[in-house]
């Protein structure tokens, strides 16, 4: 027996004296190691594949190091210089910028900072591009009468504003792009000009169409749903088969089908026009525009909406129906209170399982979106790819990507994570 | 009863055939009439159509002929939720997003009644069953026995001429089913419903009956009421189905009116009551329940004594069941009561085993029996 004193409680110990407690952690230790080691392989994959790039995403949105790093002399002499004061920066600064654009121009950065600049400020680009050009002529003070003469925009005061605001290492301005507003000259935020405002009116787009397609989808998918639940098991997997059939078709076989059939000279205007409900000249445009992407979409995104119904539905035993029914509901009634309350489950996990992955879609937009019928992704490809702004493409997915957290958090507030059936 | 319509009888199958694939009959033309206010249980092994009967009363499943009435009315065309016939499911069915008490107000609501009286009722249906106070609950916070009562009473809240119920103690335990037996008698002697009930239960079917339709392949083997069908089985099917029975076979050799002598494989005649055996030379089982088995009788007190051989003894306190070898079968079963009176038997020993004519009752041919254990 143990020494203790009766007044403080006892240690458990096993046979050979040690603590319950690490005899009975290291006779876990070995299950939990072998169980790390499961798991390890996915844990990296995942880590590399998808963590990874998603926190160097999310720091591209707001990393600027680019024009502390090329024009640092500059930033450095514009520390002491007071924007507000309406003078430009002294000689010292502008002999720092020619320092700076010889450097730039030598290892082939000068021309990437005025890329930057032109984001924020049309026509830096061009200004960079002339002066890295031409800064190596200059090699006596004074700098800043050199600098004004090759080009006068570097005697105003605007540009070198933008240079001071854009020198922190982080900037919020891809955010603001990617929402429509922008820093004006005086550091102030403002509404990007009517012309060129694109991304409220696309996000509000793209959610509105995901909406559509969600809510089609769930139109299209319950019957279906229901039907497999409840027909023979035979009848029931013939369905399953048809309803994954596009699983296992390519995506872009697919969606080239859908060209074939809905352009103007396709096969459903063909059959309309033969069969004379609408005239030659009005063939219906069904796709390149909005009414394309979203047929696209639902017919692609139906079988994620279906599974989840199905297997909820699975479990539904028929005796419900029938109880209702022989307690005096007619069939519809019988329905509506008995049997879809206990749906929801599924409802909500395909709703949510569609529009997240609407939401983000880019492929079949991007294919038969035409320009009314493209969605937030499309954007994002087109500044990774064309334009090369990546830190607004960043920007955009950052916020899409919260889009995407506000509704799964959302969700969990009103139907809960733990009613989701997900097969 | 006339068979014109059905003027009598409450519920009446006349000339019922159901068929699943069109090859195949799972009800073989039943006849059958239910009276009022009766408790009428359907008893047969899976697959009899019991079940099947049960459903074509409650709408659920189409007669393939036939004809089922209800009040004196022809049903078949009648949607289940015009029926106005309550029903207890296996699973009791209870609606999981719904409370006890919007379950039980469910089929008030769907009738379109008052809100006071849904109320009103609702908690009568739930004094009914002893459960006033659980109203708020979820049926999945529920146990069981409660999850069955609320059942029965979604059943009877709306009172319905007719009360079906499908197997529904056979998700409870041992104890908790025979308290439910009891409480749905009482509450069907009480409100004086009709109730038919189906189980495969033989036990159940007994307690709670005041008639039982046996059925075997889509046919009533035997309708009687529970003593009926234990003292005076019909044929070999019952007598092997309703409660403990030994089976002899033999040939019937010789025939007086109610009586007759079988003769064993064996060579031995054994006196029985002739009940569905064929005449003199056919074949045919005797039924003989264990209970009505005297050991080492009286001489002259029993016209049938054998010797028998004790093969095994299994003692249940009240009661020595002692498996016994004689008349060429060696699973015959002797109930020897524990009185005290009678000298234990040992097995490997030959004793006399001895009955009356009248308990053993000879019955149709064992090739038409199935043989259950």
């Amino acid at each position: 027996m143990s020494a203790v004193s009766p007044d403080t409680p006892a240690m458990l110990t096993t046979a050979d004296g040690a603590p319950l407690k690490v005899s009975f952690d290291r006779a876990l230790r070995r299950s939990r190691l072998k169980a790390l080691a499961l798991v390890l392989p996915l844990f990296a994959f995942l880590l590399i594949t998808f963590l990874v790039p998603i926190g160097d995403m999310l720091l591209r949105s707001v990393e600027n190091q680019l024009v502390g790093n090329v024009l640092h002399r500059t930033v450095k002499a514009l520390d002491h210089w007071d924007q507000g004061s309406g003078e430009l920066p002294d000689e010292e600064a502008f002999a720092a910028l020619v320092a700076d654009f010889q450097e730039g121009r030598e290892n082939r950065t000068i021309g990437r900072v005025g890329v930057r600049l032109n984001y924020e400020s049309g026509g830096m680009s061009s200004l960079f591009r002339k002066t890295g050009r031409r800064a190596k002529r200059i090699t006596e003070a004074p700098f800043r009468e050199a600098m004004i003469k090759l080009d006068k925009r570097w005697g105003n005061l605007d540009v070198w504003r933008l240079i001071k605001r854009e020198s922190d290492a982080y900037t919020a301005s891809y955010y603001l792009s990617a929402v429509d507003m922008r820093f004006i000259a005086d550091g102030s935020i403002a509404r990007q000009d009517e012309n060129r405002q694109i991304y409220v009116r696309l996000f509000g787009r793209t959610l509105w169409l995901s909406l559509v397609i969600t809510v089609l989808c769930l139109l299209l998918g319950y019957p279906i749903s229901y039907l497999m639940a409840t027909l023979p098991v035979r009848t029931s997997n013939l369905l399953m088969i048809m309803v994954l059939l596009p699983f296992w078709t390519s995506l872009l076989v697919r969606t080239t089908c859908w060209i074939a059939l809905l352009q103007q000279q396709g096969v459903i205007n063909d059959l309309l026009v033969w069969v004379g409900i609408i005239g030659e000249d009005n063939r219906l445009a069904m796709i390149h525009n909005r009414t394309g992407t979203i047929i696209a979409m639902t017919h692609i995104l139906l079988p994620f909406m279906v599974l989840p119904l199905y297997s909820v539905m699975k479990t539904i035993p028929p005796s419900y129906l029938r109880a209702a029914r022989s307690l005096g509901a007619n069939p519809f009634t019988a329905f509506v209170r008995v049997y879809m309350p206990n749906t929801v489950a599924g409802v909500g996990a395909g709703s949510i399982l569609v529009f997240i992955i609407a939401i983000g879609y880019y492929i079949t937009p991007a294919l038969v979106g035409g320009t009314s019928g493209t969605l937030i992704s499309n954007f994002i490809a087109h500044h990774m790819q064309v334009s090369l702004n990546w830190g607004l493409a960043a920007a955009l997915g950052a916020l899409l990507l919260a889009a995407v957290l506000a509704l799964y958090v959302l969700y969990d507030k009103i139907v809960g994570i733990d009613n989701m059936k997900l097969g | 009863m006339t068979a014109a319509g059905g003027s009598e009888a409450f519920v009446r199958f006349a000339d019922v055939q159901k068929s699943y694939d069109g090859e195949t009959l799972v009800v073989k033309s039943l006849n059958l009439d239910i009276e009022r206010g009766e408790f009428l249980t359907m008893l047969g092994p899976s697959g009899s159509g019991k079940t099947t009967c049960l459903m074509m009363l409650a709408g659920f499943e189409t007669a393939t002929f036939g004809e089922i009435f209800l009040d004196g009315r022809p049903i078949n065309n009648v949607a289940p939720h015009r029926r106005d016939i309550g029903m207890v499911f296996q699973n009791y069915a209870l609606f999981p997003h719904m409370t006890v008490h919007e379950n039980l107000a469910f089929p008030l609501e769907v009738r379109k009644l008052g809100k006071a009286e849904v109320e009103e009722r609702v908690a009568r249906a739930l004094d009914m069953v002893e459960l006033a106070g659980f109203g708020g609950r979820r049926p999945a916070q529920l146990s069981g026995g409660q999850q069955q009562r609320v059942a029965v009473a979604r059943a009877l809240v709306f009172e319905p001429k007719l009360v079906l119920m499908d197997e529904p103690l056979g998700a409870l335990d041992k104890q908790l089913r025979e308290q439910m037996q009891f409480e749905i008698r009482h509450i069907h002697e009480r409100l004086g419903v009709t109730v038919v009930y189906v189980t495969h239960d033989q036990s159940e079917a007994l307690t709670m009956s005041n008639r039982i339709a046996v059925f075997n392949d889509g046919v009533i083997q035997q309708l009687s009421t529970p003593e009926g069908l234990y003292e005076r089985p019909e044929n070999a099917f019952v007598a092997q189905f309703i409660g403990e029975n030994n089976r002899l076979v033999g040939a019937v050799s010789e025939r007086h009116g109610d009586t007759c002598a079988v003769t064993t494989v064996e060579g031995e005649v054994v006196k029985a009551l002739a009940v569905s055996c064929g005449t003199t030379g056919e074949p045919t089982t005797l039924s003989l329940r264990p209970e009505r088995v005297t050991v080492a009788p009286e001489p002259g007190s029993c016209p049938n004594v054998f010797d028998a051989v004790v093969e095994e003894l299994i003692y249940l306190g009240d009661h020595v069941r002692s498996r016994l070898r004689l008349l060429g079968n060696d699973e015959f079963i002797v109930k020897v009561p524990n009185s005290g009176l009678i000298r234990p038997m040992r097995v490997g020993e030959t004793v006399q085993v001895g009955w009356s004519a009248e308990d053993c009752r000879a019955l149709d041919s064992p090739s038409t029996a199935p043989v259950f254990d």
